[in-house]
């Protein structure tokens, strides 16, 4: 497969990504993103057919039994929130509905 | 007596009899930072009053003739993607300026309860992305050997910090290098342990599994030390082994005469350096004389290391950087309260991230769309698969794997900032060891000169075999004396 990528992929990308990107941002990535893909296609020549994908090296089972602990104190968690509200124990956000 | 230049054993020793007190040995650190650090930039932040509190507790444990732990009394730096309670921690990100977090990441409990005196907290890449330091929010870090130079990244301001001689120890985490590069660049030891060996609770996430935290030290010794309070299963952390931790000082014998060390000369025949390949061919025959044993190897898949991992890495870090959002910590625009939440999300993440990260967040989400998730994602992770393969039929021949740490000496500062790729591709000697899980370290074997620039030696073992690359690099240390060249 080639790579090229258009300003209107980079800018699907950032909106998947959650990325309010600038223009001047988005002419950069579409170029580096491009030349970075465009190396990353030299995988593409391994013979990889019924080989098992490899997403951790854990050897051992990593599951451990699902027994409540204490955590972190509520005000200490809402501590470093940019909008908190401690005493009602809330994080404040924008307006989602109407 | 000890002074700026003492290892950890060394004042460990000297705190335990009395011959220095650790308030003392603290505050000729914090002098010593003092004096280096403007120049170096090596520090987010400064503990003064903190470090001096600890200091003076051990040396109230030692009146009382309490017990005192294996690294009593040792200033340590921080580098700061790791949560020390109360002592604000940023990843060098703007996003996180202002966070302070509410607990102690593992190793530093484990630093605290082995009796180390924490100083304050070391500049690096933002989120540990980069190779150069420069995508710091705090500005770059510079090499103390040659200040127009980097001293590698992302850990750079734990290797500069160590090698300046601020400390004798200093945490690094390693994704892709990020340990051993800057050790390389900068004159010091650099282990990257074992995938699980250290726990990863309150490291701040960029590629979880690849992540690993490890001791950046000015001696062999020093990092075995390091390791043995650090290691261990950890139940805050499911992928911390149980795996048993052994002495690592005891694994320190003195020979290598049973060892075989394998030479990937296919695969570091290209791109390399002239000074590189010099010092790392001599490095080779410092072991051969000691009785080593050294083993052609071949990695075939290992040529594909750059770009498998530069997918994998980022497909990661695009979902573990999906937690800032400016709702729960972190930076919000200002501007939020006319937005909608989503627009609040993407412009305080616009503002809060800088390039790289950005870039790289971009680069995973990529991957994991819909129409590339295949030709991408799981690509990589399939030839991950067959470069695990070729390191596991490597030690089926060989006790270790020797390779430049870096194909480089340190570069300018500026010099690769324009093009990524370029700088992506200069970790080609150091990713392929998180990809596959296994330990790595990098020793100083010589400089480039004119200007003079440390390079470094790599040896990687198998997996959970700290012990022998540790017990191989401290004869290679010993045979030599470029551990001993100060900047």
């Amino acid at each position: 497969m080639s790579t090229s990528l258009t300003i209107a992929d980079v800018e699907r990308i950032a909106a998947l990504a959650h990325l309010e990107l600038t223009s001047e941002e988005k002419q950069l990535f579409t170029k580096q993103l491009a030349d970075i893909l465009a190396y990353a296609e030299h995988i593409q020549a391994v013979e990889t057919r019924g080989v098992a994908a490899t997403a951790h090296v854990n050897v051992h089972g990593v599951e451990r039994a699902d027994e409540p602990k204490p955590s972190l104190d509520m005000q200490e968690a809402l501590a470093n929130a940019p909008d908190g509200a401690p005493t009602s124990g809330l994080f404040r956000v924008p307006r989602v509905i109407g | 007596m000890t002074s700026n230049t003492s290892g950890i054993v060394e004042i460990r020793t000297a705190v335990a009899s009395g011959d220095i007190s650790a308030s003392e040995v603290c505050r000729s650190a914090l002098a010593q930072i003092g004096s280096a650090n403007p120049a170096l930039n090596a520090f987010n932040h400064v503990a003064d009053e903190r470090a001096l509190a600890s200091a003076a507790a051990i040396d109230r444990a030692r009146a009382a003739r309490g017990p005192l732990g294996p690294l009593a009394g040792v200033p340590v730096a921080i580098k700061d993607n790791m949560c020390v309670r109360g002592m604000r921690t940023t990843a060098s990100s703007k996003i996180l300026d202002a966070f302070v977090p509410p607990y102690d990441a593992t190793v530093v409990q484990r630093l605290e309860a082995a009796g180390a005196v924490i100083v304050g907290k070391t500049n690096c890449d933002e989120f540990a992305m980069g190779s150069s330091n420069e995508n710091s929010a705090y500005g770059p870090v510079r090499n103390p050997w040659a200040t127009d130079r980097t001293p590698g990244g992302s850990s750079g301001g734990s290797a500069a910090a160590v090698a300046a001689h601020c400390v004798p120890l200093a945490l690094g985490s390693d994704t892709g290098g990020s340990i051993r590069q800057p050790a390389s660049f900068c004159g010091v030891v650099g282990l990257k342990p074992t995938y699980g060996r250290v726990s990863r609770y309150g490291l701040l996430a960029f590629a979880s599994s690849l992540d690993q935290i490890g001791p950046i030290t000015r001696s062999v010794g020093d990092a075995a030390a390091a390791l043995s309070a650090l290691a261990g299963h950890d139940s805050m952390d499911s992928t911390s082994s149980a795996e048993d931790v052994p002495d690592f000082g005891a694994a320190l014998t003195g020979t290598v005469k049973d060892v075989r060390v394998g030479v990937p000369r296919a695969f570091v025949s290209d791109g390399v350096d002239d000074s590189v390949r010099r010092a790392y061919d001599s490095a080779l025959d410092v072991l051969r004389d000691a009785g080593a044993t050294l083993v052609d190897i071949d990695l075939p898949h290992a040529r594909y290391a750059i770009p498998v991992y530069y997918l994998v890495c980022t497909a990661e870090a695009s979902s573990n950087l999906a937690r800032y959002d400016g709702v729960k910590y972190g930076y919000r625009s200002p501007a939020a309260a006319e937005d909608s939440l989503t627009a609040m999300y993407s412009r305080s993440r616009d503002q809060g991230f800088g390039a790289e990260v950005k870039r790289r967040i971009m680069l995973g989400t990529y991957v994991l769309s819909a129409g590339y998730y295949d030709a991408f994602y799981l690509k990589a992770q399939q030839v991950r698969t067959l470069l695990r393969q070729d390191y596991e039929q490597a030690f089926e021949r060989v006790d270790v794997v020797a390779m430049p740490t870096s194909p480089i000496p340190p570069f300018k500062l500026g010099e690769k900032t324009s093009d990524p790729l370029q700088m992506y591709l200069a970790d080609i000697f150091t990713v392929s060891v998180n990809l596959a899980g296994l330990p790595g370290i990098s020793v100083p074997c010589g400089f480039a000169e004119s200007p003079k620039l440390p390079i470094g030696f790599q040896l990687i073992g198998r997996m959970f075999d700290e012990a022998t690359i540790l017990r191989v690099a401290d004869v290679y240390e010993r045979a030599t004396e470029w551990g001993r060249h100060a900047p």
